[in-house]
């Protein structure tokens, strides 16, 4: 059984970035870029089933710029076997990546396919669920945890009320929620070996996929800061404030 | 224009989600549709019927929309858009769990954009959104011949009450089959829940245990009638369920008061929060990122100030 990874290369958690001065986006020169986390979560749950003998092969697939080689490298440095880039410099928002994801699912036919629940740069939350539409696949997001069997698959979701469990019919979309895993550190050994794993580049037109974005952001600006607050001395003054000046007790 | 507003409710009610769905529609202008799709779900269509502002609710009931299964309301979805023939121009629903599950496969299966989790409406194509956990917010537009939508709760009122529209009976569509549900569990609480209680005491790893979180902090959230919420480290670490959680990636929030007690103020969990009215932070540590968004900041061990703190309210 195969599985297939998409992993996004996005600007490291820890960065607070910063809006450009000219309201056309966020500036991204010059900062850390790093796997989506919960991508990583994705690759670290596909490479388990595979330690545990229910997958044979797991395939991570990036779509965009050049540098997503790295991404690639980093899935498969924690034990994805191979790579795919689907390089282009456009803009690619979710629904474009759906399309190239469903183009390569039907080449590579992949048994189960997971994706991070959203990418912490867009915060869209989109693209498993309208790959697994396009496929006509059932889906289970915001996975906190896979158990994969003949044909199957039973996944517990995080949902705002608590927790459920759906039973799906393989091939399916899973995607990733936090607590799914935890994932490993790739060692050095695995990166060195992750280098000459194979990793094939194709482009949206070889796929068929045109992939010209739906949305055209028209400016981008930085939220209202909070005024700056006080400290108070000790918990007589806090709830002196709450009452008197804050009026919320 | 029509404005098709996906309910999220429980077949017996509505879920105050929805409502601020409504609010946002309103703001686009056009006719407001409402669609409930469940199993025995009349009382949740009276429900909608009574919404203000709202021209229509359309009810499609079927043993197929039991699980609300993001297969079978997506279908469901689409045939209603389908047999508008073309007068649908914007699908809406809340960015709680349940839209963010369903509508993607809408704005898929329509081969349109998703604009997800929306704080603004600027005109019919045009929306403003967070990026990059709230650090940011493009305002974008839209050039599809239908707008898939999903909305940030806290950013609209809810829809008052007032309304009597219509009910219209829809056909359901068949089941997939490729999905079942085998288990549910809710957490039950006698408190408000948390993207609508007007207060909300939340706690960090700062709290150190299950049992300490509970033991210092209920007594307060009691004496509050206030929810109770968590950062991501005191979910992982196993103190609260997963729906406590607050952040970029959990609950947004926006009560009268947030208290945060032992976090840190992590961006993540920054993102969920910031636009409460009042922020409190308590924390030990006097660099504690928190303190820059709080109102009113206390350095204290919480284990000494919470205690006090729950006495003097
Ligand atoms: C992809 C991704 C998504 C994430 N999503 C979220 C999210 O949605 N929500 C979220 O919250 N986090 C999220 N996080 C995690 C986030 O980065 C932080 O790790 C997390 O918020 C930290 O939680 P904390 O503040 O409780 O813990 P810590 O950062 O460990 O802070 C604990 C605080 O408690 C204080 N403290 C300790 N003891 C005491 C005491 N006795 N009295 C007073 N103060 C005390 C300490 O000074 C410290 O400031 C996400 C991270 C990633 C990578």
């Amino acid at each position: 059984m195969k599985i297939l990874v998409p992993v996004k290369r996005v600007v490291d958690y820890n960065v607070k970035v910063r809006v450009k001065s000219d309201g056309t986006g966020v500036d991204i020169a010059n900062v850390k870029m790093s796997m989506n986390p919960f991508d990583e979560i994705a690759v670290e749950e596909a490479v388990r089933l595979k330690e545990a003998g229910v997958a044979t092969e797991v395939v991570a697939v990036s779509c965009g710029v050049g540098a997503c080689q790295e991404t690639l490298r980093t899935a498969m440095a924690i034990g994805a076997d191979r790579g795919i880039l689907v390089e282009t410099d456009v803009e690619l928002q979710p629904l474009a990546v759906a399309k190239l994801l469903k183009a390569l699912c039907d080449k590579e036919q992949p048994q189960v396919v997971i994706c991070g629940k959203q990418a912490i740069d867009d915060d869209a939350n989109q693209t498993g669920q309208m790959l697994s539409a396009l496929m006509g696949w059932p889906q289970a997001t915001f996975a906190s945890k896979v158990a994969v069997s003949a044909g199957k698959a039973t996944v517990t979701r995080e949902i705002d009320g608590g927790l459920e469990t759906l039973e799906i019919a393989l091939p399916a979309v899973v995607t990733t929620d936090l607590r799914l895993n935890e994932p490993r550190y790739a060692t050095l050994p695995n990166i060195m070996k992750a280098k000459k794993k194979p990793l094939e580049t194709v482009k949206p037109a070889d796929l068929g996929v045109d992939v010209a974005p739906r949305l055209s952001t028209l400016k981008v600006v930085e939220p209202p800061k909070r005024s700056a607050g006080v400290m108070v001395a000790d918990v007589a003054q806090l709830v002196e404030k709450l009452k008197n000046e804050a009026k919320v007790l | 224009m029509t404005i098709l507003v996906v309910a999220e409710h429980d077949n017996a009610s509505l879920k105050g989600a929805t409502l601020n769905t409504v609010s946002a529609a309103a703001k686009l202008g056009g006719d407001i549709v409402i669609l409930v799709a469940g199993s025995a779900a009349g009382a949740a269509a009276e429900a909608a019927a009574r919404v203000a502002g709202v021209s229509k609710v359309l009810v499609a009931d079927s043993a197929v929309f039991a699980d609300q299964s993001a297969e079978n309301l997506a279908s469901q979805v689409l045939e209603v858009v389908k047999a508008a023939g073309g007068a649908i121009s914007h699908v809406l629903a809340p960015a709680t769990t349940f839209g963010k599950n369903v509508l993607p496969r809408v704005a898929a299966l329509l081969d349109v954009a998703q604009i997800s989790e929306i704080v603004a409406v600027e005109s019919a194509d045009t929306f403003v959104r967070p990026i990059y956990a709230g650090n940011a917010l493009a305002t974008v537009k839209s050039a599809d011949p239908v707008k898939v939508i999903t909305v940030r709760t806290t950013a609209f009122e809810a829809a008052g009450e007032g309304g009597s529209a219509a009910v219209e009976q829809v056909a359901a569509v068949a089941d997939s089959g490729l999905s079942r549900l085998t288990g549910r569990e809710l957490t039950k609480s006698a408190r408000p829940e948390l993207g609508a209680a007007k207060i909300i005491v939340s706690g960090g790893r700062g709290l150190g245990s299950s049992e300490n979180y509970h033991q210092v902090l209920e007594p307060l959230a009691d004496k509050l009638g206030a929810a109770l919420g968590a950062s991501r480290a005191a979910v992982d670490a196993g103190y609260v369920p997963n729906d406590y959680q607050v952040g970029q990636t959990g609950k947004i929030v926006a009560p009268q008061l947030y208290l945060a007690v032992g976090i840190s103020g992590a961006i993540q969990h920054l993102a969920g929060m910031k636009d409460s009215k009042v922020i409190v932070a308590i924390n030990k540590d006097p660099e504690a990122p928190i303190f820059q968004v709080a109102d009113y900041g206390l350095v204290a061990d919480l284990f000494e100030a919470v205690p006090q703190l729950t006495s003097a309210v």
